[in-house]
């Protein structure tokens, strides 16, 4: 599927996807299409947003530039958010900052670098680097969504458990990739980074090191992405009426 | 991935002093027996099945041979053959939800199909089983089961487990305790069906020939309004497990084995299908311990042909029909594992990873602090009366706090109703106090996750625990430096008995 914008695709796509009968009590936060979104605020160093978060904005290529943080294999769930904050419901707003200040919260003390610092609501860092199997362990959605209600716009790992990776599609949280070597190993906390995706070959490029490297296509799951989470997707395909009924 | 390296490890094989310990109930004997006590290498063969045969069904037209998994989710999908890979829009069954999920699954699906939708997909397929963060004074951790309550009214769900008098957990007929025991035991599991659940360890119901597997608050909230979800169809790995079940050894020690093989990931994406004569001998209870921690190995769904065990199990608990399916012989697999089980022994994984697999005996020098039992891996009557039964053999008090925490009301009442055999009519309950256990609590997740702080057997200090629960990672039961080791019911309670991991055959034969 082109990674072509969502207008061109259905130039009704914003209308239709926001929910008519939202409720006026609360907005939710990352329904990305949301007609009253407000992007988040650019960095001093240029950024741009995932297309499922700004429906508004056509994107041949999505770019993501920022910090790294970097961790290790087998980053379970529950180093992502420990089970004591499963109680915050994310579809609920201040909820969902909350859960965002704990992200990552369960990595042992070995990580001198903490993903967000004690008193702060949101992370400094884009861009998350991992190892094998990022994300294993629980199905609780709660982990790709601390992780972008923190601030984090990508995760580039050598590879993913299959329902955080998922949970990282049906949200549209985080925008999960797949390296094709052990990034993790040649990135360190803090360098600075870009993630370019784009048809075919998308690349992280590290500048501090100088070092590019190659990201693998997104697979299957880019025509959901690319939709903008599983009820966009499914409305494109007509599972599912445009409009919510009342 | 599975791997496609062929290597052989020895078990050393020990001629079956078996004692009778009347322990028929549980364990139905193979009809093979293994004898001989060669040191012998286990053979793993890894074949990849290529080009089945190609048969003609009677509707004429040419079928490639599927496996239990891809029958299930053709049939739910409308479709006369899937292969793996392959992205189908499925019919979903059953829905399970929860008090952590449960908030935000409804959240999602009032946001997507509107405030005052009403026609949630079929109220009567969704089940809503309280079981996470009950036990506690943590008020949003109350207020969850508070939201479900609304939501279940609203919706008129009929299926809710619901809990109120959080004081005394018998002044709640509606309350189930953890949701895949209590999905199993209200006889919410049939074979051939799809089933979901807003947690991991929904794949436990594979053990009864269903597709079953965790997913999150988005796609709950996707099936609400729609009944159906995406899903690729998985690669099936087989896992044929032979030999008679030596009377140490639990099918916790089975799976801790398998994952320990194959690794936290090496079941991604895939199926794990657990077949053979062991498979046949287990109990239903036996089968969903198994199935449980497919997904500690990054398995999809976990599945194992139904049989007579199965469907006595089922019909004695729903009388909704259902359909068994089973793979086809010439279906496809992408792996082959083979166990002869009747060498294995019992095993531990040490922390901090459910693959991190050890010979219980050669941790006996590891002094712990405390040991769990409980939770929807280990918490169940059977793993109670195993607990029981070893420490009635042994005849000893235990060494360390030793946490029983029975994974639902049924539970609890067999633990202190049922007598356990060749006990002399004494129940779970009595052994456990006589052998100075704590006292069984009430029935809910537990500690199994750590949880609000004030949650029972949680651990608060980097202790070190031996645990019948099923993942081992940092701060998994609460502290970041808690040392958990996952292991069978019979290693727990030998462990308890001596403030050591141990091996049960220390008291069990």
């Amino acid at each position: 599927m082109a990674a072509s914008s969502l207008q061109s695709l259905n130039p009704t796509f914003s209308q239709t996807l926001a929910s008519p009968n939202t409720s006026p009590s609360f907005r939710s936060p990352f329904l990305r299409f949301n007609s009253s979104f407000t992007p988040k605020p650019l960095s001093t160093r240029s950024s741009s947003s995932l297309i499922a978060r700004s429906a508004a904005e056509p994107q041949e290529r999505k770019t993501f530039h920022g910090l790294c943080y970097v961790v290790g294999d087998n980053i379970d769930t529950d180093q992502i958010i420990p089970a004591e904050f499963l109680t915050l419901v994310p579809s609920n707003p201040d909820e969902y900052e909350k859960l965002g200040s704990y992200a990552l919260i369960g990595l042992p003390a070995s990580y001198k670098d903490r993903f967000v610092q004690p008193g702060e609501m949101k992370t400094k860092y884009s861009i998350i680097i991992g190892g094998e199997n990022f994300g294993c362990g629980s199905s609780r959605e709660h982990a790709p969504v601390c992780l972008g209600a923190a601030g984090a716009k990508a995760v580039v790992a050598q590879s993913y458990a299959r329902i955080f990776f998922r949970n990282s599609v049906a949200t549209g949280e985080v925008y999960p990739l797949d390296s094709e070597v052990r990034v993790c190993d040649e990135c360190k906390t803090g360098d600075v980074a870009t993630v370019e995706l784009r048809e075919g070959d998308s690349v992280l490029i590290n500048h501090t090191t100088g070092k590019e490297y190659k990201l693998k296509p997104i697979g299957d799951a880019g025509p959901v992405i690319d939709a903008g989470g599983i009820f966009a997707y499914a409305r494109k395909a007509g599972m599912i009426p445009s409009a919510a009924a009342a | 991935m599975a791997s496609s390296v062929i290597s052989s490890s020895p078990f050393v094989c020990k001629s079956p002093a078996k004692k009778d310990l009347g322990f028929s109930s549980f364990r139905k004997p193979s009809q093979i027996s293994i004898h001989g006590c060669q040191r012998k290498s286990i053979s793993r063969k890894i074949v990849s099945v290529m080009a089945p045969q190609r048969s003609s069904s009677t509707s004429g037209s040419v079928k490639t041979g599927m496996t239990m998994t891809e029958k299930i989710l053709a049939k739910a999908a409308e479709k006369s053959q899937v292969v793996p890979g392959d992205n189908i829009w499925v019919n979903v069954d059953v829905l399970m939800t929860h008090d952590v999920c449960g908030p935000g699954a409804f959240g999602i699906f009032k946001r997507e199909f509107g405030d005052n939708a009403k026609v949630v997909w079929d109220s009567e397929k969704i089940v809503v089983i309280p079981d996470h963060y009950i036990f506690t004074t943590d008020k949003r951790a109350n207020r969850n089961v508070d939201i479900m309550r609304e939501h279940c009214r609203e919706q008129n769900i009929k299926y809710f487990y619901d809990i109120t008098d959080l004081g005394d957990f018998r002044a709640n007929p509606d309350y189930k305790g953890v949701c895949h025991v209590a999905l199993a035991q209200e006889g919410h599991c049939r074979p051939g069906e799809v089933l979901l659940g807003t947690d991991s360890h929904t794949c436990t119901a594979g053990a009864f020939g269903q597709f079953a597997t965790g997913i999150g608050n988005t796609d709950a909230g996707f099936v609400l309004g729609t009944g159906k979800i995406l899903l690729k169809v998985p690669p099936t790995m087989r896992f044929i497990l032979d030999g008679e079940m030596p009377s140490y050894l639990q099918a916790k020690d089975l799976i801790l084995q398998i994952i320990g093989e194959i690794s936290v990931a090496g079941a991604t994406y895939k199926t794990m299908e657990f077949s053979g004569t062991t498979i046949e001998s287990l109990t239903m209870e036996e089968r969903m311990t198994l199935c449980n921690m497919v997904v500690e190995a990054g398995g999809k769904n976990g599945v194992i042909p139904p049989d007579a065990t199965t469907f006595n199990y089922v019909e004695n608990r729903t009388s909704v029909p259902f359909q068994p399916v089973y793979s086809d012989a010439n279906a496809s697999f992408v792996a082959d594992y083979r166990f002869d089980v009747s060498k294995l022994e019992p095993v531990v994984a040490k922390p901090h990873s459910p693959d991190n697999r050890a010979l219980a005996r050669e941790c006996k020098d590891v002094k712990i602090d405390r040991v769990y039992i409980g939770s929807c891996t280990g918490g169940k009557t059977e793993d109670f009366m195993a607990a029981a039964k070893l420490f009635h053999a042994a005849g000893k008090q235990v060494k360390v706090p030793t946490f029983l925490v029975p994974a639902t009301q049924k539970v609890w009442m067999d633990v202190y109703a049922l007598p356990v055999p060749g006990a002399g009519g004494k129940t779970c309950a009595q052994i456990f106090e006589e052998a100075g256990c704590d006292t069984p609590t009430s029935p809910s997740c537990g500690a199994c996750l750590g949880g609000p702080a004030d949650t029972y057997a949680r651990l608060n200090e980097p202790q070190v625990c031996v645990s019948t629960t099923n993942r081992n990672f940092p701060g998994r039961m609460g502290h970041k430096e808690g040392q958990i080791y996952l292991a069978s019911p019979y290693t727990a309670a030998a462990s308890a008995l001596t403030g050591h991991v141990t091996d049960p055959r220390e008291f069990l034969q």
